[in-house]
């Protein structure tokens, strides 16, 4: 909200009113399906969407105006583009070429998940999960010959938001066979562990305080339902392991290394944790 | 070229104020932090943006560097004739973006 916030000088003009112009409620709620859970009352479990203030609930829900919507667009476009090589030359099929129109919806709520295509000759208690943006990266490597990026890479983003859009609405359907249970079970673990000069767990502030305030901050249940994520902190698009990230620095714990065992299980067992719960596309958080 | 978020109506009645909001794709880069290595970033932001409705600018705006990135804009203007509606930003390093949008007033 910084845009809005800060002074922008406005000069010249003629019959023209400035208007922040938060949209109202029809024309927003036209635009997108509530992100409502479905009527459980069991369930306790929350959207960070909810702890959000009216005016940036309206902003994710407004794809006119959600910053996310540039990525998407742009995944969107990386999606149905035959990848090139510097030189121009074409280094392989679009990924629309091999995915069939439509097959994106439902992609994104099916991970991290273990890699049904890995060698078979991997011990299994050996393979590794795979997150969303590492399929992606692990795709563009393998048909498109295009170098790792990592799940923060400017189009590992793009098109991780445009899957997640695809899946909006949907809910988050974790994998539960053995191999990824053992990993969500260590993820569990890794939840309650305590960290950090701050000597606090994940579960200590997301199980045990939700909605009360850490550095004037609210505290949500945190539920991956919305990534990658633009965070008007960020001002810009990061994904989840990003967003754990900072949390590990918040508690000033060290981080664990970039592509470590230690995120894969983490984000195994919040899709677990988070499991039924309904996407909401490339999100947006405070 | 940079991705834009537009939102606007494609029809209105003569007299009619319509609202116009847009979003680029711009890191508005202050120029105030460094590097990894310590080198400073060179400032790289939008400077100023303009709307012009058949020819005529109705609109306009500068941006400085304390301006969040991938700015959003929202302003109104009065629907008088069927015509074109142009945005451009402008920004260092010759940046400059145009969007145009058609308008139908009947």
């Amino acid at each position: 909200m910084r845009v809005v916030r800060f002074a922008l000088q406005w000069v010249a003009a003629v019959s023209v009113v400035l208007g922040f112009g938060l949209p109202t409620g029809a024309s927003a709620q036209a635009q997108q399906p509530q992100h409502s859970q479905p009527p459980n009352q069991a369930d306790s479990r929350r959207s960070g969407l909810s702890y959000m203030s009216p005016a940036l609930q309206a902003l994710q829900r407004d794809d006119s105006q959600n910053p996310a919507q540039l990525w998407v667009q742009e995944g969107a476009l990386l999606w149905a583009k035959p990848p090139v090589n510097a030189d121009g030359q074409a280094t392989g099929r679009a990924c629309a070429a091999c995915h069939a129109a439509g097959a994106e919806r439902g992609m994104a709520t099916r991970y991290p998940a273990i890699d049904a295509t890995n060698d078979a000759a991997i011990d299994p208690a050996k393979q590794r999960p795979l997150t969303l943006a590492g399929r992606i990266d692990q795709c563009r490597q393998r048909h498109q010959q295009a170098p790792p990026q990592g799940a923060d890479g400017p189009e590992i983003l793009a098109l991780s938001a445009h899957l997640a859009q695809a899946s909006r609405g949907l809910p988050l359907a974790a994998p539960s066979d053995a191999a990824i249970s053992a990993w969500q079970a260590r993820g569990h673990a890794l939840w309650q562990q305590r960290m950090g000069q701050a000597n606090l767990s994940c579960a200590q502030c997301h199980d045990q305080h939700p909605g009360a305030k850490l550095g004037g901050a609210v505290i949500p249940q945190g539920h991956p339902t919305g990534y990658p994520t633009y965070r008007l902190e960020w001002q810009g698009l990061g994904s989840l392991q990003r967003r754990m990230r900072a949390c590990l620095v918040g508690v000033r714990a060290e981080p664990f290394t970039p592509n470590a065992d230690e995120w894969l299980a983490l984000e195994t067992y919040l899709a677990k944790r988070a499991s039924g719960m309904l996407m909401e596309g490339a999100a947006l958080r405070p | 070229m940079a991705r834009t978020l537009i939102h606007a109506p494609k029809t209105a009645r003569p007299g009619e104020i319509i609202e116009l909001r847009a979003t680029i794709a711009h890191p508005m880069e202050t120029g105030l932090r460094s590097d990894d290595q310590g080198r400073p970033v060179p400032r790289n932001i939008l400077t100023h943006f303009e709307c012009h409705y058949n020819g005529q600018r109705v609109f306009g705006a500068l941006l400085y560097a304390a301006v969040a990135a991938n700015p959003y804009l929202a302003f109104h203007l009065r629907a008088q004739a069927s015509g074109t509606i142009t945005l451009t930003w402008h920004g260092d390093f010759g940046f400059k973006q145009t969007e145009s949008l058609a308008l139908q007033v009947a």
